[in-house]
């Protein structure tokens, strides 16, 4: 697949001397959604920052669509839509007008009718003739989302799309960017929300500290990164384990009626075979058996906290 | 060059206006129209001819430079802190326009305001005192080269201002001073001589003179010094502008 943006030796330090990325090395793939996830301070918004041209980069290059951003700005910067961390808006603007100031700035011909169904996909038209001021801050955050949509982007940066929005609308959100996706928008987005980027995103890049520790497919980052539980449901309830089985760290569950193990599926050794043997040798009699994959929260913890 | 950016900006900007219109349009009336009372009518009353015309008539030219200079700094100084303020002006940088596209809306936008309110104020104006303008053509250049040049002035604060105060300042400590020492509302020559020759390197003192000549045919300073300094003062603010541009507008990091 194509690559549609991508990040060369990219780092950044600010004024203060402070460097909030190092050396970042990554391709965004065409018509994907791939999700940056990071603790506050990672370097998030200061990579988007830079890719919009908000930010000037320290060292190293971007390219959009084979453009660099810097020498051609005016070709990447029309291919992208930026929705921003912060609700960023002039409070007395009627919502109608603001977004369609953006598809002017992007040198868009006026065109209603899209602004029309922008807003309706976005829930915002029967607030298009309010101010800004007058709107609570889920919708604020739509009406930026509608303000990066204006001018037709083919590459969206989303940089906390969900931060304020309630579950019913960010599951409405959701299936809009999946929309934009299918038209063949490809989409970036930060997110704090584990749940999002496993519900939406194709790949993940982690960040920490201003550094990428993995990019990856999100079910295989699942995979390969993953603790995996056994559970092993039992014919009889047991008080305690025979010691020989000490070793596997067993939590015992259900009143004695299931034990859990806690492997690696990544390692070669992941210990399964010895520990069913071994608990046959013990007596114990199994009547079902689970595997249960931990998920992106954990790995994200444990990849952040390893660093 | 992307045509539609600079008007979507242009008239984003001059919608600020039409909202915020007792601010932009009734109050540089309202205050000039005080001017004309006071000293036009009620003091100016007492005062001689000065150069051949009456009091109040002397005193248009001046007035109205004093407004459009205010007001050109005031507009283009604000129309880019806002969004800078309020964080808006995210889009501004995002999108693919250049900086000289960026300038044109804007300080376009509060060239035309003040240009608007320059109109008004003459009209105001034409109900107190007898006008005549022996130069209209001169006087509409000066009045255009100076919203511009202003504007542009305005906006070079603007960018360099990090809170209201700095927005303020330079207004407040040096332009009002420099204003009301501009001989608006005298001629230098009614000055003492130490003051006459401090007043030349005012430089609009050199504005409203040449505006005054546009008018009556007579003034303190020549009429081709007086319209060199202007578009010295002009070509300044525009290298004043590029620089500050070329360093990331004051707002990008
Ligand atoms: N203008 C600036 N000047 C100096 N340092 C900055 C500036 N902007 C950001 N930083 C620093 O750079 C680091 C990265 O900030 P950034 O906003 O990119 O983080 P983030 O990953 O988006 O965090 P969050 O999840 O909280 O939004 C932080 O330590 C921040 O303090
Ligand atoms: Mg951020």
């Amino acid at each position: 697949m194509k690559n549609i943006v991508s990040i060369k030796n990219l780092s950044k330090i600010y004024d203060n001397n402070f460097q909030a990325l190092k050396d970042i090395n990554l391709d965004i793939k065409k018509d994907e959604i791939i999700a940056l996830l990071g603790p506050n301070g990672a370097g998030k918004t200061t990579l988007i920052s830079i890719i919009c041209g908000i930010v000037i980069p320290t060292s190293g290059s971007v390219s959009v669509d084979d453009f660099d951003i810097i020498k051609d700005y005016r070709k990447t910067r029309s291919q992208i839509g930026l929705v921003p961390q912060e609700l960023t808006l002039e409070q007395f603007e009627f919502v109608f007008n603001n977004v369609s100031y953006t598809r002017g700035l992007y040198g868009k011909p006026p065109n209603p009718s899209l602004i029309e169904k922008i807003l309706k996909d976005l829930s915002l038209w029967d607030k298009r003739n309010s101010r800004i001021n007058e709107l609570s801050g889920g919708m604020k955050r739509r009406v930026l989302i509608a303000k990066a949509l204006s001018h037709e982007p083919s590459v969206l940066f989303l940089d906390e799309p969900s931060a304020g929005v309630d579950v019913e609308l960010r599951q409405e959100m959701w299936e809009v960017i999946k929309d934009l996706r299918n038209t063949g928008v490809t989409i970036i987005l930060t997110t704090h929300y584990i749940e999002e980027a496993e519900a939406i995103a194709d790949r993940v890049a982690v960040i920490n500290k201003g550094e990428l520790l993995v990019v990856d497919n999100t079910s295989d980052l699942v995979q390969s990164m993953g603790q995996k539980t056994l559970i092993i449901d039992l014919h009889d309830a047991v008080n305690s384990l025979p010691s020989k089985l000490d070793k596997y760290n067993l939590n015992v569950l259900n009143n004695g009626l299931s034990v859990s193990y806690n492997y690696a599926s990544k390692s070669k050794q992941t210990g399964i075979t010895s520990l069913l043997q071994d608990m046959k040798e013990a007596g114990l009699k199994l009547k079902d058996i689970n595997t249960e994959q931990s998920s992106l929260e954990n790995i994200f913890v444990e990849l952040v906290r390893e660093k | 060059m992307n045509f539609y950016a600079i008007r979507a900006i242009y008239l984003h900007e001059m919608d600020r206006m039409r909202r915020t219109i007792g601010q932009s349009i009734l109050s540089p009336v309202i205050s000039t129209s005080l001017y004309f009372i006071v000293f036009g009518s009620v003091i100016g009353g007492m005062i001689p001819e000065l150069d051949g015309v009456s009091y109040g008539s002397f005193i248009v030219p001046g007035l109205l430079m004093l407004t459009l200079l205010t007001q050109s700094i005031s507009n283009s100084a604000f129309g880019i802190f806002f969004p800078k303020f309020t964080g808006s002006i995210y889009e501004v940088l995002a999108a693919p326009i250049s900086s000289l596209e960026i300038i044109i809306g804007f300080v376009g936008a509060s060239a035309s305001k003040s240009l608007i309110v320059g109109i008004i104020i003459l009209l105001t104006a034409s109900f107190f005192v007898e006008l005549e303008i022996q130069y209209p053509l001169l006087m509409f250049f000066l009045l255009v080269l100076t919203c511009l040049t202003f504007s542009l002035f305005g906006f070079l604060i603007g960018l360099l201002s990090n809170n209201f105060e700095q927005l303020q300042v330079v207004p407040l400590i040096i332009i009002t001073p420099l204003v009301f020492l501009g001989g608006s509302l005298y001629t230098i020559e009614m000055l003492p001589e130490f003051w006459q020759k401090v007043s030349y390197f005012n430089p609009v003192v050199y504005l409203i003179n040449g505006m005054r000549w546009s008018f009556y045919g007579s003034s303190d300073i020549s009429i081709l010094i007086s319209v060199l300094s202007l578009v010295a003062f002009t070509l300044a603010c525009i290298i004043g502008v590029a620089i500050v541009i070329s360093k990331g507008y004051g707002v990008k990091n």
